[in-house]
């Protein structure tokens, strides 16, 4: 009797193929300490990647289906787990779409507010994400330090809103409760601690000659490549695009403020690391900013009636994450629950980039490659 | 950081403290007397005043003052005493461990944070004890399909060796190292030319991925680097014209070699951070690349022998380094030459009125002397001390030396990320190489123009 060959289109990794003596495949993940809740199953010959496949899912919540069953304040909470060290930026498009679709205004002192505590939610993200790059890297004192300089505007949050990091701080309407009385002068010592701190960053890792030696001219990618791959956020930027939703499809009072796009021209690993850095130093100077100019006192909210319905009406908002763009997609049809709710976010748009960028490289770069494109798991799955 | 610390309570104390003594006793009694019944049948044991020292009589000499210093000397003077506690593993274990609770508590001052704490009490001294006692306690899973024999011998031959490279170290004037040997750095570079061998051993009987390209990547590491390392040795050689690491020592006791061949020892340095697998060089244990490299699949005390290995590694070349180029025990002393009178007659303190009414003797220094009867006396310079003030003066200079050079190979962990393997390699071949041929040609040059060397001032 003949052997029986599966014939099924078998998942990625488990395929039966030509076995290549030089080509080596490696499951780098979900176990591996490199990968993060992911797969990528790279196939190595000697030292060189020929092929890499990124294999996410394994962190998939269904967060969009779950929208749909609950109504417009009780989808807050669950809508920012994807990324609760952003918790506050991966809301902000479902509120503002939630209020152009119920058709409401946000008081002056709550746009600011929600300003401050979103750049304050960047910081965190992006200190956590350096962390893991730096201990990607071996570097193990760039995982301590932004580690534990994360905890100032972990403390701040929790001062505001009651919670270290999963806050569910923004409503439709403006923000759920008002900051402490002290508020201010508080955050304007911590960030200007945190400036001088983060300042540092770049004596030890940034400028350190062995990290460019290893980061630059690996994964480079180029404007067009990164334009034609859909790429955004940091890696755009670093790939020399001035793009910024902030600064171009400004929302709440982002107009308001002075918001300075960095850009580098290199596209490389080294570039990649350096724009979300530059965006923590921006962001020290748009709290600044905020705070100087928010009303002192005020209204923070809009009541919302109990239980809000939509029209019949679509609407998509989208906000600068952590990680680039993050859009939200809300079809509503005259429910209290949104008929299908859709989230667009930067991590994912950002893998499709990691293929192009590993093919040919060496296996030792992957780390730096992978980490550099300011990619989160858990996001991308949703 | 808030601990809950249970409360204390007289009662469970005590049991705890019987509990322990208890348990004590029964080990002591049921595998230390054992153990030191085999020893004792084992060791050769001396003669003095003509009488065999048998065990009854060793102890019955324990309690008579006038035979404990010759039975503790012959002690100091046995073989058995040199492998395993002084210049040998006991001492470099001790600095091993040292090493580790340096490293932790050094590390996590500059990351600012604590570091380990609470075991122990005091600054977490207890922690790597208890971190062995969890090793020794956990299960040693072996992979299925690995070669049981090879992967077993693995980190057994890694201390081994690492033993053999600290026996070859000399510690302090007269003799004080395990095996005196005329031709001692080039038995120091064939213990270092086994690592390699049995890394790659290990890595291929595991039979995984993971370990095979670490054990891949230590092997290109450790055989490029060893070339450098040989090469940058050299000079040192043609400059002394021996190969006895004691005579390399003495060579220098009026300046280290350091101050004429500053090149060597950086090609030395970077050369032994690439063979110790410290960062910026641990790619064999990349963990973001490779999960833990060769050492993946080592589990419980295997894993632990291979530390205590890698650590014992460490000591010897920081020893090694201390020994060619920072003039090894040389040193100012510490203390004044002792008086003869006072260890033999005593030094007679008077009263106001001028009558001795007290003798103080100091019997405790000669116990490190060679000659069981005469007090050596050894010139250092004009003034002469006995040699067991040497030996206390070369040990702490040594260790300090030592200490130092082990901060040097400590501090990249906190500085610098880790550097991709070609970069390594081109290190290895372009860079070191080229600078330790250039240092060969400034050794040649001191020593043909007369300036130092065989024939120079030295």
């Amino acid at each position: 009797m003949a052997e029986v060959i599966p014939t099924k289109e078998m998942p990625p990794g488990l395929q039966v193929e030509n076995v290549d003596d030089r080509i080596m495949t490696l499951n780098v993940g979900p176990q591996h300490p490199g990968s993060g809740h992911m797969r990528i199953i790279v196939k190595i010959d000697g030292d060189y990647i020929v092929d890499a496949d990124p294999d996410p899912g394994y962190v998939h919540r269904g967060e969009e289906k779950m929208a749909e069953s609950r109504n417009y304040i009780t989808n807050i909470p669950h809508l920012e787990r994807p990324v609760i060290h952003d918790s506050c930026n991966i809301l902000y498009p479902y509120v503002l779409g939630v209020e152009d679709l119920v058709g409401i205004e946000v008081p002056e002192r709550a746009k600011y507010v929600r300003v401050i505590a979103a750049e304050l939610n960047r910081c965190i993200y992006i200190q956590y994400w350096l962390a893991i790059y730096g201990i990607f890297l071996g570097h193990s004192t760039m995982f301590m330090w932004p580690a534990g300089d994360r905890e100032l505007f972990i403390d701040l949050m929790e001062k505001i809103s009651g919670a270290r990091v999963t806050h569910a701080y923004f409503v439709p309407g403006g923000v759920r409760n008002d900051v402490p009385a002290n508020f201010e002068d508080v955050c304007l010592r911590q960030v200007n601690y945190f400036e001088k701190r983060i300042k540092e960053y770049g004596d030890i890792f940034y400028d350190n000659p062995i990290l460019k030696a290893r980061t630059e001219d690996t994964g480079v990618l180029s404007r067009e490549d990164a334009i034609r791959l859909g790429t955004t956020g940091s890696v755009l930027r670093a790939s020399g695009v001035d793009y910024d939703v902030r600064v171009k499809e400004p929302y709440d009072v982002y107009d308001e403020l002075d918001v300075h796009t960095n850009v580098l021209k290199a596209g490389d690993s080294y570039a990649r690391s350096k724009v979300p850095w530059l965006d923590m130093l921006e962001s020290c100077n748009i709290i600044r900013q905020a705070l100087e100019k928010m009303p002192k006192s005020g209204s923070i909210r809009t009541k919302l009636k109990p239980n809000p319905k939509g029209g019949l009406d679509e609407v998509y908002r989208r906000v600068e994450s952590g990680r680039g763009a993050a859009g939200c997609y809300i079809v509503s049809k005259e429910k209290p629950e949104p008929y299908r709710l859709k989230l667009s976010v930067g991590s994912f748009r950002n893998l499709i980039a990691l293929p192009y960028l590993l093919k040919g490289e060496k296996l030792g770069n992957m780390p730096a490659v992978y980490w550099s494109l300011n990619y989160w798991p858990v996001e991308a799955d949703r | 950081m808030s601990v809950i610390a249970p409360k204390f309570r007289l009662g469970y104390f005590l049991k705890g403290i019987f509990d322990n003594a208890f348990w004590i006793l029964t080990i002591v009694t049921l595998a230390g007397i054992p153990l030191i019944q085999i020893v004792l049948f084992y060791m050769d044991l001396p003669v003095i005043d003509g009488e065999l020292l048998t065990a009854f009589l060793a102890f019955t000499w324990l309690f008579n003052p006038t035979m404990q210093v010759p039975l503790i000397k012959s002690l100091l003077y046995s073989d058995l005493f040199r492998i395993a506690a002084f210049p040998g593993f006991g001492f470099a274990a001790l600095i091993a461990a040292g090493t580790i609770f340096v490293e932790r508590k050094m590390l996590a001052k500059l990351q600012l944070r604590v570091g380990p704490f609470y075991c122990g009490k005091i600054e977490g001294l207890l922690q790597l004890a208890g971190d062995g006692l969890k090793l020794i306690s956990k299960e040693i899973i072996i992979p299925a399909k690995a070669d049981k024999p090879l992967f077993w011998a693995a980190p057994v031959l890694f201390v081994g060796t690492a033993a053999a490279f600290v026996a070859l170290i000399p510690v302090a004037p007269g003799g004080w190292v395990v095996a005196d040997l005329d031709v001692g750095l080039l038995a120091v570079f064939a213990v270092i030319g086994f690592f390699p061998i049995i890394t790659i051993l290990s890595a291929w009987s595991a039979n995984s991925k993971f370990p095979f390209i670490g054990g891949i990547r230590a092997l290109h590491q450790m055989v490029s680097f060893e070339i450098p390392l040989i090469l940058s040795l050299l000079s040192v050689v043609i400059l002394t014209g021996t190969l006895n690491l004691s005579e390399i020592v003495e060579s220098q006791s009026n300046f280290p070699w350091i101050i004429f061949l500053p090149i060597s020892a950086i090609v030395f340095f970077t050369a032994m951070l690439a063979e110790l697998e410290r960062i910026p060089f641990d790619l064999p244990e990349a963990e973001s690349e490779i999960v833990a490299g060769w050492l993946t699949e080592f589990s419980g005390m295997m894993y632990g022998l291979v530390q205590l290995g890698s650590y014992l590694k460490l000591y010897a070349f920081a020893a090694l380094f201390v020994i060619i180029f920072l003039g090894g025990w040389t040193g100012p002393m510490f203390w004044p030459p002792l008086e003869t009178e006072l260890i033999t007659t005593g030094t007679p303190i008077p009263n106001f009125k001028g009558d001795p009414v007290l003798t103080v003797f100091a019997p405790g220094l000669p116990l490190f002397d060679k000659d069981p009867n005469e007090w050596v006396l050894q010139e250092q310079g004009e003034l002469q001390y006995t040699s067991g003030q040497l030996l206390i003066n070369g040990v702490i200079w040594f260790v300090l030396k030592t200490v130092a050079v082990i901060f040097f190979i400590l501090l990249p962990r906190g500085v610098f990320p880790r550097i991709r393997i070609d970069m390594l390699l081109h290190i290895g071949w372009y860079k070191l190489i080229g600078l330790a041929f250039v240092n060969i040609f400034i050794a040649l040059g001191l020593v043909y123009a007369g300036v130092l060397g065989p024939g120079g001032i030295m």
